[in-house]
């Protein structure tokens, strides 16, 4: 191939572009235009009722309305969280019972049986088992409720509907209409919700859209506020209401996550990141009725399932990890109760405890298992009587020994309101921190996105304390 | 002409070879052709790709769901396929991302044959991206998707026409009811092994001026890399000033 040749084929189109002028792509477009309309007119036929179409800008007008709009969509993810919160409840009993009343005991009496060493034995079986079928049975039947309703309104062609309803909001704030999609990814998976931010061309959009992901409360983290509201919220409340109490505050924590994304993208863009914001194109889809069996199929398969094994991946090291701070001693006491106990005075200023912040730091690889460790820390330092020793974690069969646990841990509704509150406002998991450095490849932003909410978290949690504590 | 979709495939084709066809999920290695699946957004790129290879890739109703580039494959009679699942895309005149992915590995990733979705529905609007495709690939199958939606709104496409018109196979699909797909797939093959042959549709309403500079330009083009398929869109790419494209016929890339 010879360069002299390729050079003057440039040089001859320049001079080409000079001759036919600026409006060659308007004119090259209409071309394509004017040849489709050609193809389609001698091969498709329309016959006259187009009712699908209709019905389709019927429930456009509707859920996309400036009336409506906004109130269905709460009322949706409202009676979504509700089945969550209601149908979670038997089965979790139920596999506790099984993992941890049954097959735990089991397990320990055939250690016993064929003389394992008592280390040998705890950390495997009170550590790692018990972390792992704690994650299970905590984690397991909210998600495979939560992820196939979640699957059903996206195959329906709902989420681009939130995405039309949401887009005032996001260029009120300087960032990409997409976003809101973006943020609903994040409802599942906050690293896929970062991935997804790959449809905003605009980086500057993108990285916004990257850094605020953070806000939509992953599956790792709603079956912790589902938890925590119904012990605590739904406890203030005569018990007819307790689960719509719980159900309220919930939605309520998930709407302020998305206030601090359209605050903190504001922000965003005033500052650092300044710029236009860009204009797109959001095709509303037509609605599609889900095949409902199969969307069930592949939800619980692909969806669910994968997020479990990446909990149980998670929780079997930090399991050990937890054994293992809570039976190697300092001095007089262990690890554990050492770090605990050092974390304390920081912990009351922000209306938390050495405990959750301890539990925090160990949960970094996965938000699944910050109520599991929790709870055990808690056990170890109350001293609360029925466990089974020093890092074991605590055999759980109902929501109440699991807030009698906490409250003999010193919880009170404070410590409840702002555990959600930290749960929403602190760092990605240790997956979607590493995914912020591979799709932004920049340290600084990757830093940004991974400190940025746990200083929101601290400010807001101690904020919180202090006007709590002052009535 | 009515349309055909055909339901359970094996039972009705009389060409399908169903005992020839393992579908590989993501195992792709030592494959004998790349097959391209490119279309609109949400026009079930995502479920037709499933559906060839066995994989599930997540799908779901809105656009721009498929953000990376998926791989899978099938092997059929002997011979292995490796497929990939673009973004969709409206165009690719723009300079988008996802734009350029798509764009990039037509041109670049030079796959043996292109599966175009299209919606049934929209074929209108989605042959604008089906037009600029068939400037830049002459090996392309239109899989008109949608089809159990297009009949519920009582559209009828002529495929015979269609195909004829665009100068490529025209299969029609059900990718969610897995209706179609065998055809596809033996469609695939046949233009992948030359029994097929597209003489793709090239776009023709450009003024006088335009087509006069675009031909001139495509053959100096094609006297420099002789049996260059997309002189014509090189051309374009020029005309327009594109830098990307420059560069790549200076490094020698594009051919």
């Amino acid at each position: 191939m010879d360069k002299k040749n390729i050079d003057t084929i440039i040089e001859l189109s320049n001079e080409l572009r000079w001759q036919i002028g600026d409006d060659f792509h308007d004119n090259l477009t209409e071309g394509i235009y004017a040849d489709a309309a050609n193809i389609v007119k001698d091969s498709v036929q329309t016959e006259k009722g187009k009712k699908r179409f209709r019905l389709d800008s019927k429930i456009d007008k509707i859920v996309t309305s400036k009336t409506f709009g906004f109130p269905i969509m709460f009322l949706i993810l409202g009676i979504v969280l509700w089945l969550t919160i209601i149908g979670a409840n038997y089965p979790s009993s139920m596999l506790a019972n099984l993992f941890l009343d049954t097959i735990h005991p089991a397990l320990k009496s055939f250690a016993t049986s064929v003389d394992m060493p008592w280390w040998l034995d705890g950390f495997l079986i009170d550590g790692v088992y018990l972390a792992v079928a704690w994650v299970i049975a905590v984690m397991l039947p909210p998600m495979a409720i939560f992820f196939p309703m979640f699957t059903l309104l996206e195959d329906f062609g709902y989420l681009p509907r939130v995405a039309f309803n949401l887009d005032n909001l996001f260029k009120k704030s300087g960032a990409h209409g997409k976003q809101a999609l973006t943020m609903s990814m994040g409802f599942g998976c906050n690293a896929a919700g970062v991935v997804a931010t790959r449809i905003i061309d605009s980086p500057r959009e993108r990285l916004i859209a990257i850094i605020t992901n953070n806000f939509s409360l992953c599956n790792g983290r709603w079956p912790t506020q589902i938890l925590i509201a119904t012990i605590f919220i739904g406890a203030v409340v005569p018990s007819s209401f307790s689960s719509i109490a719980a159900l309220v505050s919930v939605i309520g924590i998930a709407v302020l996550g998305m206030g601090f994304m359209f605050l903190t993208s504001w922000a965003l863009s005033k500052t650092v990141l300044k710029g236009e914001v860009s204009t797109f194109n959001l095709e509303l889809p037509p609605y599609r009725p889900p095949r409902f069996w199969k969307t069930l199929y592949t939800s619980l398969i692909d969806r669910t399932l994968i997020v479990l094994w990446r909990a149980i991946v998670f929780a079997a090291p930090a399991g050990a990890v937890i054994w293992l701070i809570s039976n190697i001693h300092i001095g007089d006491v262990s690890v554990a109760v050492w770090l605990i106990d050092s974390f304390d005075g920081f912990g009351f200023l922000l209306g938390l405890n050495g405990v959750i912040l301890l539990a925090y730091i160990v949960a970094i690889p996965a938000n699944e298992i910050v109520i599991p460790t929790i709870l055990m820390l808690t056990v170890l330092v109350a001293g609360v009587s029925g466990g089974e020793g020093a890092g074991v974690m605590f055999e759980l069969d109902s929501m109440d020994a699991t807030g009698d646990i906490l409250r003999a841990g010193g919880w009170t509704l404070l410590t409840a309101i702002n555990l959600m509150l930290f749960s929403l406002l602190h760092n990605p998991c240790s997956t979607t921190i590493y995914t912020i450095y591979k799709e932004t490849k920049s340290a600084k932003w990757t830093a940004v996105a991974s400190i940025m909410p746990v200083i929101l978290g601290f400010i807001v949690t101690f904020l919180v304390a202090q006007v709590w504590r002052i009535f | 002409m009515k349309t055909k979709v055909v339901k359970s495939a094996c039972d009705t084709c009389a060409h399908f070879n169903a005992e020839g066809l393992k579908k590989l999920g993501i195992n792709t290695d030592n494959f004998d052709f790349v097959v391209a699946l490119a279309g609109n957004p949400n026009t079930g790129k995502s479920t037709v790709f499933n559906a060839l290879t066995g994989l599930r890739q997540h799908t779901g109703n809105w656009p721009g769901k498929t953000v990376t580039r998926a791989e899978g494959g099938f092997e059929y009679n002997e011979q292995k396929y490796k497929l990939v699942d673009l973004p969709g895309t409206y165009s690719l005149l723009s300079t988008s991302t996802d734009e350029e992915v798509a764009r990039d590995f037509l041109l670049f990733g030079k796959p043996e044959v292109t599966v175009i979705v299209a919606d049934a529905n929209r074929l209108e609007r989605n042959l604008n991206l089906v037009l600029q495709i068939l400037e830049i690939t002459d090996k392309a199958v239109l899989c008109l998707n949608l089809m159990d939606e297009a009949k519920r709104n009582n559209i009828t496409i002529d495929q015979r026409t269609l195909a004829k018109d665009l100068g490529i196979p025209v299969v029609a699909t059900s990718a969610r009811y897995k209706e179609g797909i065998p055809e596809l797939i033996q469609t695939i093959t046949e233009v992948a092994n030359g029994s097929i042959v597209c003489k793709p549709h090239r776009i023709k309403n450009v003024p006088p001026n335009i087509e006069k500079a675009v031909k001139t330009l495509s053959a100096e083009i094609e006297k420099e890399f002789p049996g260059i398929s997309n002189s014509r869109w090189i051309a374009f790419r020029l005309l327009e000033g594109d830098t990307q494209i420059i560069e790549a016929l200076k490094s020698g890339e594009l051919v």
